[in-house]
């Protein structure tokens, strides 16, 4: 049984056969990630112990307090969040072999191709083709060839890999013709064009596949199974944009409230009766996350997790916005409107102008609030779904 | 003024948020009793009746299952539990409406004795007999008091003899309360005294509350014989520890309130069909729903931590019970009011109990403090000064 004491001596051995000031960055991660101690709750041999979840927070202690080189999670998000728990799930073993380690240690980044901009919400409506080379005969093992276009890509630029969702068979209903691929970002068939965004900055891409060659072995599921392998992608990514660790007063509140206290001279009644509001939900939605995480430490996931995006998109808008007008002046102007391709997302980075109008992503990305809404409607609450008139349609009769 | 040089992130503390198995134990007897002797259907037919309060559920509730003790230690009669089974007592309360003193008298009375000498033998008796649920007692202040906020003259005076003086309007429960413990104005400076509303010099005046479930008297001392508790520093302590405890555990009544309402709601939408379909169905209205169940799952994170702050006797409990007031009250006031629209015109009927909870909710807001007294207490204790 791997306790916490038992992750100190690890810890501690590996960081005597690897002392940080002397080992290389790189050298490091992977040592640590051959002792289990990447992800604890992962399986022997891929980085993890098979231990508790929450005794993750004992090894990260203990290195960070070691002074140990970390991974950057703001740079390889995607791969960590999305990527990482869908090839656990369902990844063959050689899958599992070939691409966790690099992804933990950062040496490989991951990108997500999903959205298409005829299929957003309506994620299952995608028209991006994987054709088998040979005409698709099962167990044939030949390449599929795969065309279309994706968009909101985080990273491309900067991805070796990519989790692709594509349509592989066109003639049944949408949701049934989907499979689940790692696509090779450095395929000459892969082009990534910057999307420049309401911040100035292009910290998304689009991303136009054209007879793009992908293997048979690295696809993740079952043919016509990618549906439900991408279920798991998006849950774990509203998890993790929604469920952040947070001190009190951390993230958007910290910065507005830092605002507040450093410019006695802009304080309004009105002001501060909305910050005080503000900085009660920010409080409540810490906890709310806070009672997740227990419940998900004790065995007990709880339906709280579908909510929790909801509630960090509306502070982050309502926070930072609320930030804007209580700069006055300052909060007229703007840091830079330079073209920029940022390595990962900062949502307090920068400045109030920045802050805000990156904050109107949240709400859209991951899965739009109108959309969590109906998760939480349907499948918490039990509501009956609306009536759908493409649900037994044939995905090439749908208009478009 | 701490002006945040000093950041409140330090402190915050790691509550257990959880409920334990204990706790659901407690939970699962006091729902079923409330069921079974509670369903709206006889908390509206009890409501036209004169009684206090429905006397046969508080002896099975107080005493049979033994909540009222659950904030008194062992040595001293109770079940020396602590405010996170209290606070699952309330929110089990709260769902059923039950018209019951369990707030005053387990809560708000129990506190303020536990904070006065409780090895004198007057104190100790009390306290055992409000523990077995034998008497229920009353904190004589006004319901809307905020923790803090008798720090202004008392309305009540004692002369060197003991007799008090004076009036206290809108106190809950006050017909039904078999001992008061009364802040007053004594020779010597703040003081509580516990009064015997039977012997004279006491007048309890009955008002017509928004919450028929929870009713509320207007007090009169007339040279009432009062019983010295506590003076100075000590009786104001006490007094403001038993009205934060109130505020916290409130949250887990607002909580339950809310639940009741969102789960009734789910369930009439779901049944209720218009233009050929469920009116649940509908985004304008799931979307609605949806929004409420995160207030609530909020609500709930809010109110345990509340209440376990106040367990653990946490140093950030003035800030978890304001967090909680400020949030969860205006949660259940939403929740209740959606239930009311979201039922059409059977919302708006006197048969359907939509509107004792929505009475409950808006009362409870303004009970112990209203939201924007506890966001002004905030703003004191995490450093967001006023302008």
């Amino acid at each position: 049984m791997t306790d916490a004491d038992d992750l100190r001596r690890r810890t501690a051995e590996l960081l005597a056969a690897h002392p940080p000031a002397i080992t290389g960055r790189l050298e490091f991660l992977r040592a640590r990630f051959d002792a289990g101690l990447a992800w604890v709750h992962f399986p022997r041999g891929l980085g993890g112990l098979d231990a508790p979840r929450s005794l993750q927070a004992v090894v990260d202690a203990e290195l960070e307090a070691a002074g140990a080189p970390g991974n950057d999670p703001g740079r390889i998000g995607i791969g960590l969040g999305m990527a990482a728990p869908t090839i656990l799930r369902f990844g063959a073993d050689e899958q599992k072999q070939r691409f966790l380690r690099p992804l933990w240690t950062g040496e490989e980044v991951w990108c997500q191709l999903f959205s298409e901009p005829g299929a957003g919400s309506d994620l299952a409506a995608l028209a991006t083709r994987a054709v088998r080379e040979d005409g698709g005969e099962a167990g044939s093992g030949g390449d599929w060839i795969v065309d279309g276009q994706k968009v909101w890509t985080s990273s491309a630029h900067l991805a070796r890999w990519a989790i692709l969702i594509a349509r592989t068979d066109p003639g049944v209903p949408k949701h049934r013709g989907i499979s689940y691929f790692v696509c090779d970002m450095t395929d000459p068939g892969v082009e990534v064009r910057p999307l420049r965004q309401i911040t100035g900055e292009a910290e998304f891409n689009e991303v136009f596949l054209t007879g793009v060659r992908i293997p048979d072995a690295h696809r993740l599921g079952a043919v016509g199974e990618g549906w439900k392998v991408a279920q798991t992608t998006l849950m774990n990514e509203r998890v993790a944009i929604g469920g952040a660790r947070m001190p009190r007063e951390g993230g958007m509140i910290g910065v507005a409230a830092a605002d507040w206290r450093a410019r006695p001279e802009l304080r309004t009644h009105d002001l501060h009766q909305r910050l005080l509001k503000l900085w009660v939900e920010a409080e409540v939605a810490r906890l709310t996350g806070e009672r997740l995480r227990q419940q998900m430490t004790k065995g007990q996931p709880g339906p709280e997790g579908s909510g929790m995006k909801l509630a960090f998109a509306r502070l982050a808008q309502e926070i930072s916005g609320w930030e804007v007008e209580f700069l006055a002046e300052d909060g007229l102007t703007y840091d830079d409107w330079t073209m920029r391709r940022p390595d990962g997302v900062d949502f307090t980075g920068r400045e109030a102008g920045y802050r805000y109008l990156r904050a109107k992503g949240n709400s859209i990305e991951g899965g739009t609030s109108e959309v969590l809404l109906n998760i939480v409607a349907e499948r918490v609450l039990g509501l009956p779904p609306e009536p759908r008139t493409d649900k037994d349609v044939a995905w090439k009769d749908l208009p478009r | 003024m701490n002006d945040g040089t000093t950041l409140p992130a330090a402190m915050a503390p790691d509550p257990d948020l959880l409920y334990s198995e204990d706790e659901d134990a407690l939970r699962a007897a006091v729902r079923s009793l409330l069921a079974a002797r509670s369903d709206p259907a006889t908390v509206l037919a009890g409501l036209q009746s004169d009684v206090a309060y429905d006397t046969g559920l508080w002896h099975s509730l107080a005493t049979e299952i033994g909540t009222a003790g659950l904030l008194v230690p062992e040595k001293l009669g109770g079940a020396g539990a602590t405010a996170r089974e209290a606070a699952v007592v309330l929110e089990e309360i709260g769902r059923a409406v039950a018209p019951v003193p369990y707030l005053t008298s387990a809560v708000l009375a129990v506190t303020a004795l536990l904070g006065c000498e409780h090895d004198r033998a007057d104190v100790a008796a009390s306290l055992a007999a409000l523990a077995e649920g034998r008497t229920v007692g009353v904190l004589a202040v006004p319901l809307p008091t905020a923790p803090g906020g008798l720090s202004g003259p008392a309305s009540v005076r004692a002369d060197a003899g003991g007799a008090l003086t004076g009036r206290v309007t809108s106190v809950a429960d006050a017909a039904a309360a078999e001992l008061l413990l009364v802040p007053a104005q004594g020779p010597d400076g703040p003081a509580l005294y516990a009064v015997d509303p039977s012997a004279g010099g006491v007048r309890t005046d009955t008002v017509t509350p928004l919450d028929l479930t929870r009713p509320l008297g207007h007090l009169t001392f007339d040279g009432a014989p009062g019983r010295l508790l506590a003076t100075g520093d000590r009786a104001g302590a006490t007094v403001d520890r038993a009205l934060l405890t109130g505020a916290g555990l409130l949250a887990s009544e607002q909580l339950g309130v809310a639940e009741w309402c969102l789960a009734e709601t789910v369930r009439h939408t779901a049944e209720r069909t218009q233009f050929g379909r469920p009116v649940g169905s509908f985004q304008a209205l799931k979307h609605r729903m949806a929004a409420l169940w995160l207030d609530v799952a909020s609500a709930r994170a809010a109110a345990r931590n509340a209440a376990d702050a106040l367990a653990t006797e946490s140093p950030d409990a003035p800030v978890a019970v304001a967090v909680a007031q400020s949030y969860c009250a205006p949660v259940a006031v939403r929740v209740a009011e959606e239930c009311v629209q979201l039922h059409g015109g059977i919302g708006m009927t006197w048969e359907h109990p939509a509107h004792l909870y929505l009475k409950r909710a808006k009362s409870d807001e303004l009970a112990l403090g209203s939201p924007g007294r506890h966001r002004e207490a905030l703003a004191g204790l995490v450093g967001i000064a006023a302008p």
